[in-house]
């Protein structure tokens, strides 16, 4: 036990990186999101499960404001990254995704080379003063996607060739590549074979010793592999937000309890 | 109208098997419907295509066998000796189907009788003026040959005519007997009649080989018969364009084809970008009620009749241009000699190609998959980034299936050449003088007097089916390339 | 809530710039993204402002032909000139040429000149030039039919030649006229003192809309409605025979073909057709109906041939989309209860896809109806249309025109007076355009159904 609230402590000390506060995000005349208050640490996985419809990822998508692309989206509230609403007028998005980087569902590869696809983003924000320091960020970034060993020899190979799992992993060295504070994935592992998903967690494992990580999951034994922070979303309601284990083993609310047993979802 | 009389007589006949047919197999049921194989109508839509089909294939072939038989039997007829220098055989035929057609309508006029008409040894000089005088059109004076031929050509067709009408009605009446014979109440007659319909439906759909064929054979022999009477290798190798009705024509394509292409590019240098920009912003940015106005009210453009544009390119743009580039224009260059020129044409031609490309390129922009977009935004990129460098490249196989389709569609196009781009064939680079095409040429070698056994008029099939080819290759690439594009998310 | 989350917890510091200041280069990259939106408001910009010139300038340049310059006289139809004998013989009075009837026009603006009391120094021949030389035919065709009324005073409601009419109308003025023969400054002068006193003035001109084409010489008296009927006749013949046929075809393809190569060559062939140059299918004609089957040249029947070639792909496509718009349970629910296939589709599938197959065949009909390089090829062009077809076979079987090529009849007259009347004619194409458009559009809307 008291090893355990140890370990507890060492966490607890983390910084706040997003802090949201009433957060209401409406489709049209849809109340999506109701009301949802959550802080996520800096270096740590975050997971957001709940049965398909419940928010998690509409709330997830207004983390870096991919939801202003469509029309129909309204949001209230405030999120604040590291004390800054992220909502506010001032704020460009697309520097805000340069900050808060997204993985999503389908591994969506452009249809360029393996290179062009990590160096799109070094690219268009300008992190490179010349083609080697590009060539080393591109390098940095798929060692740090665990791919580099994979394609190094074949660079100029179209990123769709690549197999699922790789792709995945292409389209997360593509997002480390832009040195981004916050990692948003978006059931990153839906759409691949078990051994690529193995890979893929233990990947987003060693991203959180330089990235706060937010990850939307279908699986509860993944948010419970990977994540550290778990919160579970019901009907646009967060219902429950704590420490991965607490919520597996004593969730509070019993609509977790009955999502996690398997009861609903 | 004997024709029609006899589409009715059949249209009759299959009405009144209709109702034999059927009241036959109610009665062989003892009036009882449940005990037939198949509904009653059926064994009277049976009786009535097996009286309507044969008859009217029968009646279609033999239409269009009949002029082949009769043609090749009379132009056996005619000596070679008759057959004068410059000209060939089929000149000589169609002069003696004038004259046939002139003694049908000399006979029909009551200004000769039917036996006149048949005397194989008539006084030559005055039934020519008895045809003249009757209003009848003839070129050249008769001879004897040729009387002898048309009047061989009228007791042929005549023959022809009324044997056909008696088989086409036998074949019909035994086609209803035959099947009112079978006709009892075990009969498949839902079967039988599904099976003909079924054979209509493929036959219908057939047309559209028939027609390509018909394209292909129609231009093809043409350009067989001009190939012999001129030289394929100018036709193609050539570089000057210069008919000449009194012959010695120069007649090679490549001038026309220079100006059909100098005209295409001009207009694809004016509706690509415009379409291309238009179709990016209707896609990517404009909200749902601008797009929901915008874009039928740019493809009001596409619906516009090409008589319009031409009208507009001959009256008012090649006007403005002058009034612009012309000697005393505004800008005062005076390059601009005449409003017929390959700007002029390939503007208005431009204008009109906008819609084409536009909305091609909208269905294909939209087609690159959302998960890209979000992918670009993701990262941090504007949206023109994202449509830069992720939509477009990954829709570039499209755009240019689009673009190809817009050039075939350039390249065929004719009523705006025709009226704007001019009559002179030549190879220059300057867009303000006239040109020609390919189109242009083809109506203008086909229209008026024109006479099917010179070199001067048969280079239009020559052109056409130059044409044909070339749109049909670019046609057959720019939609593998468009299918092969969709396959790719699909 | 866990009372995790209550607990206070140090904000992270940022570890670049704050989110609230933007650098320069977003600033940059958002000025290339509003430039890259103009382009594109620009492309549109330019498209509808085409459109908006084109449309203005076809109204503005066509207006005109629906309104003619007519100038009201009284003529005294003498017996002396028309009838020397007095015996109301016809076949004498046919005898007398138009010219014969010169001199009473020009005594008739004479003594309307006198009881208007203008003063001109013109000749009564001059004052007569300003007049249509359809005048002269026009009252020579009333007294043919009307040989009582010679002796009488007939008011007559003449047309004006064409330099009258432009200038009227504006499109002629004394500067423009200065090197032309057919009319004098005098004459300009005579035809405003007419005006003045109102007896000369525009009006609508039905004759426009309904009447036939005139020679070279005469473009006020240009009508298109013979060309109109040739239209409709071709639009018949298009209508009885792609809709059944590319119908046929259609159920054909969606519904019973195999996947086989003749299928493929069928799909194939209907896809290539649609994007053939409509000029070929005019040598198609050309060759095969005219020269191989001897149809009559320049007949609405072969014309609207040559359009049902054109038209099937178009017809066929849309039909298609129709049939595949109707769900499979609906065929699976007749096959269900035990109809063949046949029936399933007949009675069933065709009847809902019905309101689809019906706007694809009006938009191709339309489609069919502006097109006008095919017939330029089987002799629809060149050809005055100047009597209305006698009949119903006629209508189909003697030489007419169509409302496209007599529009590019008119734009190759060498009278500028005729440019008016083609622009007029595009607005009475276009009328039939919009109208079959909008019709398409409403039965689309009507019964679109969302399965």
């Amino acid at each position: 036990m008291n090893d355990m609230s140890r370990v507890e402590k060492t966490v607890d000390s983390k910084a706040i990186k997003i802090a949201a506060n009433n957060v209401q995000v409406y489709y049209g005349d849809t109340h999506a999101i109701k009301d949802v208050n959550v802080e996520i640490e800096d270096k740590t996985v975050t997971a957001f499960i709940g049965p398909s419809g419940c928010g998690k990822s509409t709330f997830l998508r207004c983390l870096n404001r991919m939801n202003d692309t469509i029309d129909t989206c309204r949001v209230t509230g405030d999120i604040l990254l590291d004390g800054e609403d992220i909502y506010d007028k001032r704020v460009d998005p697309v520097q805000l995704r340069a900050k808060v980087g997204m993985v999503f569902q389908k591994p969506n590869p452009f249809p360029k080379s393996i290179y062009d696809n990590v160096a799109y983003g070094p690219r268009i924000h300008g992190l490179a003063k010349n083609k080697a320091e590009l060539h080393e960020i591109v390098e940095k970034s798929l060692r740090r996607g665990a791919i580099w060993d994979e394609v190094k020899d074949r660079l100029d190979a179209p990123g769709t060739g690549l197999s699922g799992g790789q792709q995945q992993r292409l389209c997360i060295a593509r997002a480390v590549a832009t040195e981004p504070e916050v990692l948003l994935m978006d059931e990153p592992c839906s759409a691949l074979d078990p051994i690529a998903t193995a890979q893929v967690e233990e990947l987003i494992d060693e991203l959180r010793s330089r990235y706060s990580v937010v990850i939307v999951t279908h699986s509860m034994q993944q948010a419970a592999r990977v994540s550290q922070k778990t919160a579970f979303f019901h009907l646009g309601n967060l219902v429950e937000f704590g420490e991965t284990g607490q919520i597996f083993t004593n969730p509070e609310d019993p609509r977790t309890e009955s999502y996690i047993t398997g009861r609903i979802g | 109208m004997a024709l029609s009389w006899l589409l009715l007589i059949l249209l009759a006949l299959a009405v009144i098997g209709y109702f034999i047919g059927r009241s036959r197999a109610l009665a062989s049921a003892g009036g009882d419907a449940r005990d037939l194989h198949s509904l009653p109508s059926y064994y009277g839509y049976n009786v009535a295509l097996s009286a309507l089909v044969p008859a009217l294939g029968l009646l279609i072939v033999w239409l269009l066998a009949q002029p082949m038989i009769v043609n090749s039997t009379v132009s056996g007829m005619i000596p070679d000796g008759v057959i004068a220098e410059g000209t060939d055989r089929g000149l000589v035929l169609s002069e003696v189907r004038r004259v046939a057609d002139g003694l049908d309508g000399a006979v029909a006029l009551g200004a000769i009788t039917e036996a006149q008409a048949n005397n194989a040894e008539a006084d030559i000089e005055a039934l020519t003026q008895q045809l003249k005088d009757a209003g009848q059109v003839l070129t050249q004076d008769i001879t004897k040959p040729i009387l002898v031929a048309a009047q061989m050509y009228r007791s042929m067709t005549a023959t022809g005519t009324v044997v056909m009408r008696i088989l086409v009605l036998l074949v019909a009446l035994i086609g209803a007997a035959v099947s009112y014979v079978r006709t009892n109440k075990d009969f498949r007659a839902r079967n039988f009649v599904e099976q003909g319909v079924l054979a209509l439906l493929l036959l219908a759909a057939s047309i559209a080989i028939l027609t390509t064929v018909g394209i292909v054979l129609s231009m093809f022999f043409e350009t067989l018969n001009f190939f012999q009477l001129h030289d394929w290798k100018d036709f193609f190798f050539g570089s000057t364009w210069a008919p000449n009705f009194r012959g010695g024509s120069e007649l090679s394509i490549l001038p026309l084809l220079w100006g059909t292409l100098y005209i295409s590019v001009i207009a694809l240098l004016v509706a690509v970008p415009i379409g291309l920009f238009a179709a990016i912003y209707l896609s990517e940015y404009a909200s749902g009620a601008v797009r929901s106005i915008a874009k039928p009210l740019l493809e009001i453009l596409a619906g516009i009749p090409t008589i319009v544009y031409g009208l507009f390119a001959l009256l008012t743009v090649g006007p403005a241009l002058v009034s612009l580039f012309g000697d005393g224009g505004v800008l005062g260059v005076g390059w601009m000699a005449s409003s017929n020129a390959v700007l002029t044409a390939g503007l208005v031609m431009g204008i009109m190609l906008i819609p084409f490309v536009s909305s091609l390129s909208d269905d294909i922009i939209n087609a690159v998959p959302q998960s890209m977009r979000d992918g670009s935004l993701g990262l941090g990129a504007t949206h023109s980034e994202t449509v830069r460098q992720v939509v477009l490249p990954a829709a570039l196989p499209g755009i240019v299936g689009a673009v190809l389709l817009a050039a075939s569609r350039a390249i065929g196009e004719t009523m705006i050449v025709v009226m704007a781009a001019g009559a002179i064939a030549k190879f220059s680079g300057n867009p303000f003088e006239a040109m020609t095409t390919i189109t242009t040429r083809i109506v203008s070698q086909l229209t008026g007097d024109t006479d099917f056994a010179s070199a001067e008029t048969l280079v239009a099939f020559a052109l056409g089916l130059t044409l044909f080819v070339i749109t049909l290759g670019l046609n057959i690439f720019a939609l593998y390339i468009v299918r092969k594009y969709r396959e790719q998310y699909e | 809530m866990t009372d995790l989350t209550q607990a206070p917890a140090p904000a992270a510091k940022p570890k670049s710039g704050s989110l609230f200041e933007k650098d320069m280069r977003t600033k940059r990259r958002n000025a290339a993204e509003s430039r890259f939106k103009m382009y594109g408001i620009a492309a549109i910009g330019i498209g509808l402002v085409m459109l908006t010139v084109l449309v203005t300038n076809i109204v503005t340049a066509g207006l005109g032909a629906f309104q003619q310059t007519y100038l009201e006289l009284d003529v005294t139809l003498l017996e002396s000139k028309l009838d020397k004998k007095g015996e109301r013989n016809l076949d004498d009075i046919k005898k007398v040429s138009t010219f014969g009837y010169a001199p009473l026009v020009s005594a008739a603006l004479e003594s309307e000149v006198e009881r208007l009391d203008i003063q001109t120094d013109l000749k009564p021949k001059k004052m007569a030039g300003i007049l249509s030389k359809d005048a002269l035919s026009k009252l020579r065709d009333y007294v043919i039919s009307n040989p009582d009324e010679i002796g009488e005073t007939v008011s007559f409601r003449f047309l004006l030649n064409s330099r009258v009419d432009g200038y009227v109308k504006g499109r002629v003025t004394r500067e423009s006229i200065a090197n032309d023969k057919s009319i004098t400054a005098e004459q300009l002068d005579f035809v405003d003192q007419l005006m003045a006193a109102g007896v000369l003035y525009k009006a609508f001109n039905p004759d426009f809309i309904f009447g036939s084409d005139a020679s070279d010489q005469r473009p006020e008296a240009a009508g298109i409605g013979v060309s109109m009927l040739g239209s409709l006749f071709m639009m018949l013949v298009v209508l009885a025979l792609a809709l059944p046929i590319g119908v046929a075809a259609s159920i054909y393809l969606e519904e019973f073909a195999p996947q086989n190569r003749l299928t493929d060559i069928i799909e194939v062939n209907i896809s290539n057709l649609a994007a053939v140059p409509s000029i070929v299918f005019g040598i198609l004609g050309l060759a095969v109906f005219i020269n191989y089957m001897h149809l009559p040249t320049s007949a609405p029947l072969v014309g609207g041939l040559v359009l049902t070639l054109m038209t099937l792909p178009t017809i066929i496509i849309s039909t298609r989309a129709s049939l595949k718009a109707v769900p499979p349970s609906i065929r699976d629910a007749a096959l269900g209860v035990g109809a063949s296939k046949m029936q399933a589709v007949f009675h069933h599938v065709l009847p809902l896809a019905a309101p689809g197959i019906l706007t694809g065949t009006i938009i191709g009909l339309a489609q069919a109806l502006g097109e006008t390089a095919p017939l330029l090829l089987i002799g629809m062009v060149g050809f005055i249309a100047s009597n209305p077809p006698d009949g119903i076979v006629a209508g189909f079987l003697s030489p007419n025109s169509a409302m496209p090529a007599q529009i590019y009849e008119w734009s190759k007259r060498a009278d500028p007076a005729f440019y008016e009347r083609a622009w007029g004619g595009i607005i009475i194409l276009l009328v039939f355009l919009v109208t079959m458009n909008t019709i398409a559009v409403i039965l689309r809307r009507r019964f679109e159904r969302r399965w």
